[in-house]
């Protein structure tokens, strides 16, 4: 025994506790170990501390290394004795009961909490949270009722502080200097869920916090920051980082910098003394969380052992142990020019997925809400993997990888048959498949019908056309979700699907929360947003006209001069003498060079300069005309023909019945333009088997169509349903428009968008659900109070008076 | 008028023109657009796309560009450059705002007509 070699260890923690165990399990015999540790116990796990402070694990859990353990594997155990003094060169330790000799030192002192030289730090209740002293502390702080805590530091530990106190019933403020918590770890996105988190949570977080003063008498009272808030504090748990444990090695004369610095083998500047764990400084670095640690820990193991090893800095990942938060971040996510992104959201879940690539690798990941794949995408960080084959479907983890070729398809085809596909309806993939193959099913319509699958919101469309090709094979084509525009990377789905679950009520506010990559959008994406905020909260979102194209900001259509043209609403397309005199009145005054009689059985003007609009729309106005809202992506015509009143085929009032719908319709906004017709008699001289909507009068009631097109393309319309009534008539197509207002992307026309709804899902919900149908046309009708109001009378009334005058006319000489 | 001075010529209120917007000001030459970001810079251009003459003041103003509301052609609006792949520039003017009143440059006015 006595010619083996002696090791002393100052510090019993996590890095030093995985050193003797690398080390005794590889060479038991090699030293003769003797181990001091201030605190009085053994080693545990310190980043489980959060756990006991939350109350869901014991002290006797979390120990790693007990006495039991040092003693059975021959370690002189000297816990509760400080090591006062290193003497290099008589190579032995100073503590209070002596001088200890060694052949080889390793210091281990690990980090002091760093406490922010503030007056009031040292008040009894300002405790930092570092050790089970503390814990012990803030446990019994928070056992009386009503007792309010004030966590400086919104990181990892202050938040897991913050966390475990609320959870034992205390008020809980979080103070954090910077703009979002947990900066370090994770970009503002990923921060923003944490924070709402937590504040659901009803804990309270003051970001951009500086804090100037601790306050109090006998023992805390209260915080006070710089901008005046005070936040009343029973307990006060600092929070703001660590600092290594240097004075024993700085004393020693070692080469000390922030930490104690060691070489790739852990020697310090002394080649008797090695150093690990938070006390240490490696290439500027210093590390404070647990596994370079103990890879470093690793190292200094089979240093002592004479082992060729090198401890190489390695990424960190970051997991946050706060019950109920799966958070996971690791690596580099700044932005860069060299760098590209892969983020998936899900804010109705709560899930944000955000990869951070480089040359054709991932650099970094953050992942909040689903951190199952952490460990998994940090392997590929680690090891520098090429995902060039995976990357479309990389950002849905390992369990979509499995088989080649690694395709969206085969990521769908990886998926049990539990999964679900549809979260609207709950269809799981299962369900889906077995549809296809047992009732042999080819199209995206006949999947929709018999599964419901990406029937409502649409949304999985993408998915359940994947899952088609992998059923099918390559006949099926599938379409990718294309971007509303340069400014973002989500579709239009995602985009409304936001817009309601975050509640966002304006144009900022969705560039805001939805990360728009350019400042003010753009021409496409501002109408789109605009719309969809105009549909989703009728009542509150303030109509931004400038992010409207000009005819719809000014309510008439521009030439390709500049001049405008002014077409008025003729209900149902029938007209009167006094209102052709009035036309003909208007035209004369202001010298209209072109009048037209338009397809949607109305009359254009053309040529209007744009400064005497007001005065046109003036003198309609006196005359009974309003808006036809010619220039708007809202209801424009419903063209009609004379029906029963004069017909001699006529089975029903079809004329009346075109005005009252568009009585009832008109101001609406829409994604697209909307135009209907009412045809008396299957003759159908309204020609309503071509329009967006069109109802075809029979004997025994009205058919109801919808889904045509005359224009870019043509096509008939589909049939929705027989009525019999004219108010069900109403019902059902203001049931149906409104369907299309909400799921509608901006500028997709009724075809277009029943083609990817789905013919049978549209009839089902507007033709079978009584209750949906009602509940679409109770929507239109409350978005009809704001909108029925005649644009051309407002500004005739001086409404937007800027938009039609110029700011100025500069003379000649002014000019010169 | 010298070369050293500039004759700033009145032509409204900032506030006059709606952020995100436009207002003409008429010359005996043609219309130049005054532009207001949503930040508050001012810009003043011709109001004539290069493209097929769309009055650039009834476009949709976007960061510091303005998209023509004809063809959608993109415009810079400190330089008048057409942006993207489509190739043009339209003439650009000194404008300014002093204690919330707009003022134009008499002197670039003249010069460029």
């Amino acid at each position: 025994m006595t010619d083996k070699k002696k090791l002393v260890v100052i510090g019993a923690g996590m890095a030093s506790g995985r050193m003797l165990e690398t080390l005794l399990e590889a060479a038991p015999d090699a030293y003769d170990v003797t181990l001091f540790g201030a605190e009085p116990r053994g080693n545990y796990n310190r980043i489980m501390l959060s756990p006991v402070l939350a109350g869901e694990k014991s002290y006797e859990q979390i120990v790693t290394h007990d006495g039991d353990w040092y003693a059975a594997n021959g370690i002189a155990c000297r816990f509760g004795e400080t090591v006062t003094r290193i003497d290099r060169n008589a190579k032995t330790v100073t503590t209070a009961a002596g001088e200890t000799p060694y052949d080889k030192l390793v210091i281990a002192t690990g980090s002091a909490p760093f406490i922010i030289p503030i007056a009031g730090r040292d008040l009894p209740g300002v405790r930092a949270f570092r050790d089970l002293d503390d814990v012990e502390a803030m446990v019994e702080a928070a056992a009386r009722p009503g007792a309010k805590a004030v966590v400086i530091g919104g990181g990892l530990l202050g938040l897991e502080a913050a966390a475990a106190l609320r959870s034992r019933g205390m008020e809980v403020v979080v103070l954090h200097l910077m703009g979002h918590l947990m900066e370090r770890q994770l970009d503002p996105a990923a921060g923003h869920l944490l924070r709402r988190e937590l504040e659901g949570r009803g804990i309270t977080v003051h970001t951009q916090a500086q804090t100037k003063a601790i306050l109090g008498n006998e023992r805390v009272e209260a915080v006070l920051l710089d901008d005046g808030t005070v936040y009343p504090a029973d307990l006060v748990v600092m929070a703001v980082g660590i600092r290594p444990e240097i004075r024993i090695a700085v004393d020693a004369g070692l080469d000390v910098e922030r930490g104690i610095v060691i070489d790739d083998r852990t020697f310090t500047s002394d080649p008797d003394i090695l150093a690990v764990g938070e006390c240490v400084e490696h290439e500027r670095v210093c590390y404070g969380l647990v596994a370079p640690l103990y890879t470093m820990a690793g190292v200094a193991a089979k240093t002592l052992l004479g082992e060729e090893a090198a401890f190489r800095p390695l990424e960190t990942a970051t997991q946050l142990k706060v019950t109920g938060v799966s958070l996971y971040s690791a690596g580099d996510f700044a932005d860069g020019e060299d760098r590209d992104e892969i983020v998936l959201r899900d804010a109705s879940a709560g899930i944000y997925k955000r990869l951070v690539l480089k040359d054709n690798r991932i650099i970094g990941a953050v992942l909040y809400g689903e951190a199952a794949d952490g460990p998994w995408f940090f392997d590929h960080i680690r090891n520098r993997t090429d995902i060039s084959d995976m990357r479309e479907t990389l950002i849905f983890g390992q369990s979509y990888q499995g088989g080649a070729p690694l395709d969206p398809t085969a990521a769908v085809a990886a998926l049990p048959p539990e999964a679900e596909i549809c979260g609207c309806n709950g269809v799981c993939k299962g369900t889906i498949v077995t549809a296809i193959e047992t009732r042999g099913l080819t199209t995206l319509d006949e999947v929709r019908a018999h599964t419901k699958a990406s029937a409502s919101c649409g949304t999985c469309t993408g998915l359940v056309e994947q899952l088609m090709q992998a059923t099918l094979g390559e006949a099926f084509a599938v379409q990718a979700v294309k971007p509303v525009c340069g400014c973002t990377h989500l579709g239009h789905d995602e985009v409304r699907r936001l817009i309601r679950a975050k509640e966002l009520k304006s144009i900022p506010a969705v560039m805001q929360e939805l990360e728009w990559t350019s400042s003010g959008g753009c021409a496409k994406c501002r109408p789109a947003l605009n719309y969809y905020l105009v549909c989703d909260w009728p009542d509150e979102y303030a109509d931004d006209y400038q992010s409207r194209f000009i005819n719809e900001r000014v309510h008439a259509n521009i030439q390709k001069d500049g001049t405008y043209s002014v077409v008025p609403r003729m209900w149902g397309g029938v007209t009167s003498a006094a209102e052709l005199r009035a036309i003909a009145d208007v035209v004369d005054k202001f010298d209209i060079p072109t009048v037209k009689v338009t397809g949607g059985q109305r009359i254009d003007m053309l040529g209007i300069r744009k400064e005497d609009l007001p005065e046109v729309w003036a003198d309609l106005g006196k005359a009974g005309f309003v808006s036809g809202h010619a220039y708007a992506k809202g209801l424009r015509t419903v063209k009609t023909c004379v029906g029963s009143d004069w017909c001699r085929f006529g089975t029903q009032d079809s004329t009346g019945l075109g005005i009252a719908i568009e009585k009832f319709m008109w101001g609406s906004w829409t994604p697209a333009k909307v135009k209907m017709a009412v045809s008396g008699c299957p003759r159908n001289c309204a020609e309503a088997t071509c329009k967006d909507v069109g109802v075809i009068c029979v004997d025994s009631g009205f058919e109801i169509h919808f889904a045509g097109a005359a224009g870019l393309d043509i096509k008939g319309t589909e049939v929705l349903g027989h009525v019999a009534t004219e108010g069900e008539v109403m019902r059902h197509i203001v049931a149906l428009v409104q369907m299309y207002r909400e799921q509608g992307h901006y500028l997709e026309r009724i075809y277009k968008w029943a083609k990817r709804i789905g013919l049978d899902e549209i009839r089902r919900q507007i033709m079978d659900e009584l209750e949906r149908r009602e509940a679409y046309y109770e929507r239109f009708v409350f978005s009809q109070k704001f909108a029925q109001v005649d644009p051309w009378s407002e500004r005739a009334s001086g409404k937007d008076k800027h938009e039609f005058k110029p700011l100025a006319t500069l003379e000649l000489e002014a000019a010169q | 008028m010298t070369a050293m001075t500039t004759n700033w010529i009145e032509i409204g209120l900032l506030e006059d023109i709606p952020r995100e917007g436009a207002r003409l000001i008429r010359t005996p030459s043609g219309c130049i657009a005054v532009f207001r970001t949503a930040g508050d810079e001012v810009h003043a251009l011709d109001d004539r796309c290069p493209h097929k003459g769309g009055p650039l003041s009834q476009g949709i103003v976007h960061g510091t560009s303005v998209t023509c509301p004809l063809h959608n052609w993109v415009f810079d609006l400190s330089t008048g450059l057409a942006q993207g792949a489509d190739e043009g520039q339209v003439a650009t003017y000194p404008v300014r705002v002093r204690e919330g009143v707009l003022q134009i440059a008499a002197g670039k006015l003249a010069a460029e007509r």
